[in-house]
């Protein structure tokens, strides 16, 4: 019998999917299966020993019973709405900063830049040390000015603003970004607008803006994506303080950083209510998949804005 | 004249409060580095004394070894260094190959492929650790290192992002000559593609590094054994008791640090290009 040879299509094709199979097995492995079995287990009640038993909708009367789950969307959505403009604006900042001409540049650029690829846990230690009410660096600065600095992350009006500074510390990836951007708008822009004697104030709200709107949306974006999954600095930031006095138990002081996503974790692992935490977190999913498709909507942008690939 | 003078004099008004704002930006970021640095340099004592002051009142070393000593830090720092050398080594092999599929071999799939890779980024991992936890420990792999390294060798979206975007750059006209001479898909990958993307390589090894290391979740949700820990679990022991001992804690968290910024020192440029081309990174 005559084997029959693969024409050039079918050849690539196997060897497309034979290159891929990694990720593909790893897609189903680590995103399918568990974001299927984790909608089956939000209809289940079950904890690590107990197999999944279903108790239909429960879990999400339970939720919206949950006065505890409001305060955390409240908590997660002053991230999302506080934050991350917070965070966009000092990135576009420090980014302006270093795309002008100035002695020292690849220094400053560097401090701007480092403390993002810091590991988050000493990260966050520092910051915990830092915004010590007493003893804390920020806390005595401030005194230097005659301000009586507040108790930051033990006083419940005060720790989503901590957290807002520590974010800001975190932007030199996005300030990458918006370099990257800046750089790319072209000079003769702001020479013709020269001649017309523009400052620099009206070329940064007239032309600068304008060229990088596309980016700046993209990021503000995804920005908000990563603000709905905040939580990994609240874990360590409440285990951390559980023991201080006014530090407050599982969510910080009045539960004033019990993220959504924190609150998720710890119905999972500290609860042990495992349904009750796929259904709060497939919410979520549905929050930030509509969110992906907003911004893959602002990537088509991005990419017919440079002419297309 | 008097003009001039104003437009001068404005200028250099403008300059100052430029470099004004540079310089006290550039304090307010890297002061966190110096908090960490001097407080590990401080008795502990010194530490917690009214008026705190910036620097030591006096400069002590003792707090490196009894940091290093107070917790099996260094079984900690080779656990850690282990699952980051597997997780490099696996991100490695299959990066290039899963993105070269994407950006050079004509399928239908690639397209699909290369949309379903940037939608995974985008699947928060609350929803996906209560399953991947309950299947890991009915294999009784919790509190083994298979749950932190097994991912690395499926590849991670992000990287095979970056390195679809590399691949696309190399010219198709090269390993058409290369199917001419009879160079199979594999050879033309291994031995045409593979030479010309060393730097994108270093870059997503970088990138492994980094990730593996600083990894907290994953380790915090599959290890409970404490000699099991890595460091970014094991940093939480100076903690666990009523008050911490920040003097401590802050060496181990320099030690900590200092391969990520050693990393960094050395492959700065890496760093900058693979977000900048990316721009994914948030």
């Amino acid at each position: 019998m005559k084997r029959r040879k693969l024409n050039q299509t079918q050849r690539d094709f196997v060897n497309g999917l034979l290159f891929a199979s990694p990720w593909i097995i790893g897609f189903f492995a680590f995103s399918v299966y568990p974001l299927i079995s984790s909608l089956y287990y939000s209809f289940t009640k079950f904890n690590a020993v107990t197999s999944p038993e279903w108790v239909g909708l429960d879990n999400f009367i339970d939720i919206i019973n949950d006065s505890l789950v409001w305060k955390s969307l409240g908590n997660t959505l002053f991230m999302v709405f506080v934050s991350t403009p917070v965070n966009l604006f000092v990135a576009l900042l420090l980014a302006s900063i270093v795309c002008s001409n100035f002695k020292g540049r690849g220094f400053v650029r560097t401090a701007f830049f480092l403390p993002s690829i810091i590991p988050m846990v000493a990260a966050t230690m520092v910051w915990i040390w830092m915004f010590d009410p007493t003893y804390g660096y920020i806390n005595n600065v401030l005194s230097w000015f005659g301000i009586n600095g507040p108790a930051w992350l033990m006083d419940a009006d005060y720790t989503k603003w901590a957290l807002v500074i520590m974010g800001t510390w975190n932007t030199g990836t996005t300030m990458l970004v918006c370099m990257a951007s800046l750089q790319s708008v072209p000079k003769s822009y702001y020479e013709s607008a020269e001649i017309d004697g523009a400052g620099k104030i009206s070329k940064f709200f007239n032309i600068t803006i304008p060229c990088i709107a596309h980016v700046l949306v993209y990021q503000a974006v995804l920005g908000m994506i990563n603000a709905f999954q905040y939580f990994q600095q609240v874990y360590i930031i409440t285990t951390a303080n559980s023991g201080v006095k006014g530090g407050g138990a599982a969510g910080g002081p009045e539960n004033s950083i019990l993220m959504y996503p924190l609150y998720i974790f710890r119905n999972a692992f500290s609860y042990l209510k495992m349904g009750k935490a796929s259904a709060m977190a497939w919410l979520l999913f549905i929050v930030v998949a509509l969110m992906t498709i907003i911004m893959t909507k602002v990537t088509k942008k991005v990419t017919e804005n440079a002419g297309g690939e | 004249m008097n003009k001039y003078l104003s437009v001068q004099t404005k200028k250099i008004i403008g300059k100052i409060l430029f470099y004004g704002l540079v310089f006290v930006l550039t304090i307010i970021f890297i002061s966190p580095f110096l908090v960490m640095v001097l407080t590990s340099f401080k008795t502990n004592n010194d530490a917690f004394t009214i008026p705190v002051k910036l620097l030591p009142r006096e400069w002590v070393a003792e707090n490196y070894p009894a940091a290093l000593a107070a917790i099996p830090y260094f079984k900690y720092m080779g656990n850690t260094a282990f699952i980051t050398f597997v997780s490099i080594c696996g991100q490695l092999l299959v990066t290039p190959m899963v993105a070269y599929s994407l950006a050079k071999i004509k399928w239908k799939g690639a397209d699909i492929i290369s949309g379903l890779v940037m939608a995974t980024m985008m699947v928060p991992i609350t929803v996906t650790m209560v399953p991947m936890y309950k299947i890991y420990s009915m294999l009784g792999l919790t509190n083994t290192y298979v749950p932190l390294i097994l991912p690395a060798f499926f590849g991670k979206a992000f990287y095979i992002v970056i390195a679809r975007q590399f691949f696309a750059g190399i010219p198709n006209s090269l390993l058409e000559a290369a199917k001419i001479d009879g160079a199979s898909e594999f050879q033309r990958f291994y031995k045409i593609a593979l030479p010309l993307c060393k730097s994108v390589m270093t870059t997503i090894g970088i990138y492994a590094f980094l990730d593996a290391w600083s990894d907290y979740l994953y380790p915090l949700i599959f290890i409970t054994k404490p000699d099991r820990y890595t460091l970014s679990l094991g940093l939480q022991q100076y903690m666990s008791e009523y008050s911490v001992d920040w003097a401590r804690l802050m060496a181990a968290a320099v030690v900590f640090v200092l391969p990520v910024i050693i990393c960094f020192a050395v492959f700065q440029k890496n760093f900058v290009e693979g977000i900048a081309t990316s721009g994914l990174k948030a």
